[in-house]
């Protein structure tokens, strides 16, 4: 049913500029899978070349059973949600779910139902009538959404269709989005660079890097287990903190401060070592000797993020409100949530 | 905001006035008898020969084979207007369409290659296309005053600068649900360019309608004559002699001519001005 694969998979604009370097990647029936990377790194590109309206350069997309490589979107069975909507404007809503259907010579009284159906998901029944530009924002974006879900599609394609809305709204359609889809059980592929929103919406999170993927995996291996400084640094806020060490034996350097002396086996020399702010805390006794010579701070009510240094280096912390701070503090890193990478490749090394 | 003043309405009064007075003195005068308008000029009164006057005008055949009313030249008149607009409109949609949304090669330069020649005016290009018109065999018909003409620089651009305006993602949405180019020009681009057309109609139907000199040029048959052209015929009469020219009839058939227009603008306005205030994508 709603399957689809992604094997070897290029594509290249006119005048040799490659955006999509041959992605891998194999989507189960039913599952919520999260694009998600920096801008211009080519996510929209490859939704819109599963959706067919991007052709492409090399390899094959299989949705279903079918290779859709040639196929028009039309025939693709798939339904997609736009970030300004694209509502027929002067369409009532009513015609906007059903316009598609109709090309599809959907019988009458079968259009009539699945929209009312749909309508009735979406909390859309007061509006029928009504032209998209007599409707909220939030609004529009349900009618977009209705009109992707009464054509019963292999698969919805989102490609960040929440961020014209304000933030409240955000999340609450984040959340309608989400049980729409685990209702429905339809294969879901979401582009957004919101990492938030991919950690939340995911059942398996795509992190594109420059038109490659640097890691699939679900929100909490992503989270936990970054493959790469760029997952590492892109996933979670405040982001990690990255800080090139040096390993010799058990002991861990930043500069001439020891941070810890942990290191697991089989790493050894410079790296780049990871740590999530969350994982540093103010030490209890006072001799940790290691010593966070604070820059500025920022309060998030919870939370109070602590900015500084240690030897130079930039190191964010997150505690709680409550801790008494001097303008100098001891601090201790959890030993056992160290993440190391190459200094050079930027690959994870540990776990 | 300033206040309006009695200078503001002094001035918009003295220019309706201005413009409105050359008609409703033509007005008034055709309902004079001719020889009265010989001897004393314009007439600033309602006269008696209002009914006889439009009667003859309208019903009476005249001309030089007597077979011409008025109400034919009105009828060719509307014809031309309506092929004009209808047929520049229909014309410039669909070249602005291909131009938009069919990627050929320098659809660019293509582009403005026609529109650079059809800015020139036909007065440019009048022989040639006489001489096209006549090897089709389309002297004396409506076709040959109107198919030479319809190709419309102004028309194109304007839908052209209007479709670029359409955000892609609706063609990408309707590509989706199933429409194809066809459908989409018909479903979604035709729709949202009510506003665009009426202007467009407006204008090329008086812009049809006052044509006079192609289809003077084209047209030797009588009833082909445009009412513009009967406003001359009527005049005329001077030239052949001793006859006084039917003055009242020329001014009556001006005022004939005048209505159709601005019944035209009137309507599509009140459309043009809800679609400029309606639309809101
Ligand atoms: N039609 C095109 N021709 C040439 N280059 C293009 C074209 N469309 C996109 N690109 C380039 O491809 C790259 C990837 O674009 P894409 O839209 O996929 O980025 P994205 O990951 O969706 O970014 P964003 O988060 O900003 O939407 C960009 O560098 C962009 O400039
Ligand atoms: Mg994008």
């Amino acid at each position: 049913m709603g399957r689809i694969h992604l094997e070897a998979v290029r594509k290249t604009y006119a005048g040799n500029l490659e955006v999509v370097k041959g992605v891998d990647l194999d989507i189960a029936d039913g599952e919520f899978i999260v694009l998600v990377g920096p801008s211009g790194c080519g996510k929209s590109t490859l939704l819109r070349m599963i959706a067919g309206l991007e052709t492409i350069t090399s390899g094959t997309i299989t949705i279903g059973e079918r290779v859709v490589n040639k196929l028009d979107p039309a025939d693709r069975n798939i339904a997609m949600v736009f970030q300004n909507y694209a509502l027929y404007p002067h369409m009532s809503v009513y015609e906007n779910l059903a316009y598609g259907l109709r090309n599809h010579g959907t019988p009458k009284s079968e259009i009539e139902a699945r929209v009312q159906e749909a309508a009735r998901m979406l909390q859309l029944e007061p509006y029928l009538t009504r032209k998209p530009r007599a409707l909220s924002g939030g609004q529009r974006q349900r009618v977009a959404m209705g009109r992707a879900i009464v054509r019963k599609p292999d698969a919805f394609l989102f490609d960040e269709p929440l961020s014209n809305l304000d933030a409240k709204l955000r999340v609450s359609m984040r959340g309608e989005i989400r049980q729409l889809q685990r209702r429905l059980g339809t294969t879901a592929v979401y582009v957004t660079h919101d990492q938030l929103e991919a950690m939340t919406l995911a059942d398996r999170l795509v992190v594109l890097n420059g038109g490659q993927i640097e890691q699939i995996g679900t929100p909490l291996e992503v989270y936990h287990a970054p493959a790469s400084t760029f997952v590492a640094g892109f996933i979670g806020s405040p982001a990690m903190n990255l800080l090139p060490a040096e390993v010799s034996g058990q002991d861990i350097r930043v500069g001439q401060t020891r941070v810890a002396s942990c290191a697991p086996e089989g790493i050894a020399g410079a790296v780049t070592l990871g740590v999530r702010p969350e994982d540093v805390t103010l030490a209890r006794d006072a001799s940790s000797g290691v010593s966070l010579k604070i820059s500025y701070i920022e309060e998030l009510g919870a939370q109070r993020l602590v900015h500084g240094t240690v030897e130079g280096q930039q190191l964010t912390m997150a505690i709680s409100p409550s801790e008494p701070l001097s303008d100098t503090v001891e601090i201790a890193i959890a030993s056992d949530k160290l993440h190391f990478f190459g200094s050079d490749s930027g690959a994870r090394l540990n776990r | 905001m300033r206040k309006v003043t009695i200078w503001d309405h002094l001035i918009l009064i003295l220019g309706a006035v201005i413009m409105m007075g050359p008609l409703v003195v033509a007005f008034l005068t055709s309902t004079h008898d001719s020889v009265d308008i010989y001897m004393s000029g314009l007439q600033f009164t309602f006269g008696d020969r209002f009914v006889p006057t439009y009667d003859k005008v309208l019903a009476h055949s005249g001309g030089f084979t007597k077979e011409v009313t008025g109400l034919t030249m009105l009828w060719n008149s509307l014809i031309l207007g309506l092929g004009f607009a209808i047929g520049k409109i229909v014309i410039s949609m669909m070249a602005a369409y291909a131009i938009v949304y069919f990627r050929f090669r320098f659809a660019t330069a293509v582009f403005w290659l026609i529109f650079s020649t059809l800015l020139l005016p036909l007065e440019v290009r009048i022989i040639p296309s006489y001489e096209v018109v006549q090897k089709f065999g389309l002297l004396n018909s409506y076709a040959g005053m109107i198919v030479p003409l319809i190709a419309s620089a102004t028309g194109t651009f304007f839908f052209r600068q209007f479709y670029k305006s359409v955000p892609d993602e609706l063609l990408e949405a309707a590509r989706i649900d199933g429409a194809g180019p066809f459908k989409f020009f018909i479903d979604i681009l035709v729709p949202l360019s009510t506003t665009m057309m009426s202007a467009l109609f407006i204008i090329m139907f008086v812009y049809g309608w006052n044509q006079y000199l192609w289809p003077t040029l084209m047209t030797t048959d009588e009833h082909y004559f445009t009412i513009v052209r009967g406003i001359k015929q009527i005049l005329q009469v001077w030239v052949g002699g001793n006859q006084i020219p039917a003055y009242n009839e020329a001014m009556a058939l001006a005022i004939l001519a005048v209505v159709p227009p601005v019944l035209v603008v009137i309507l599509f306005q009140r459309w043009f001005i809800k679609g400029l205030t309606e639309s809101d994508k």
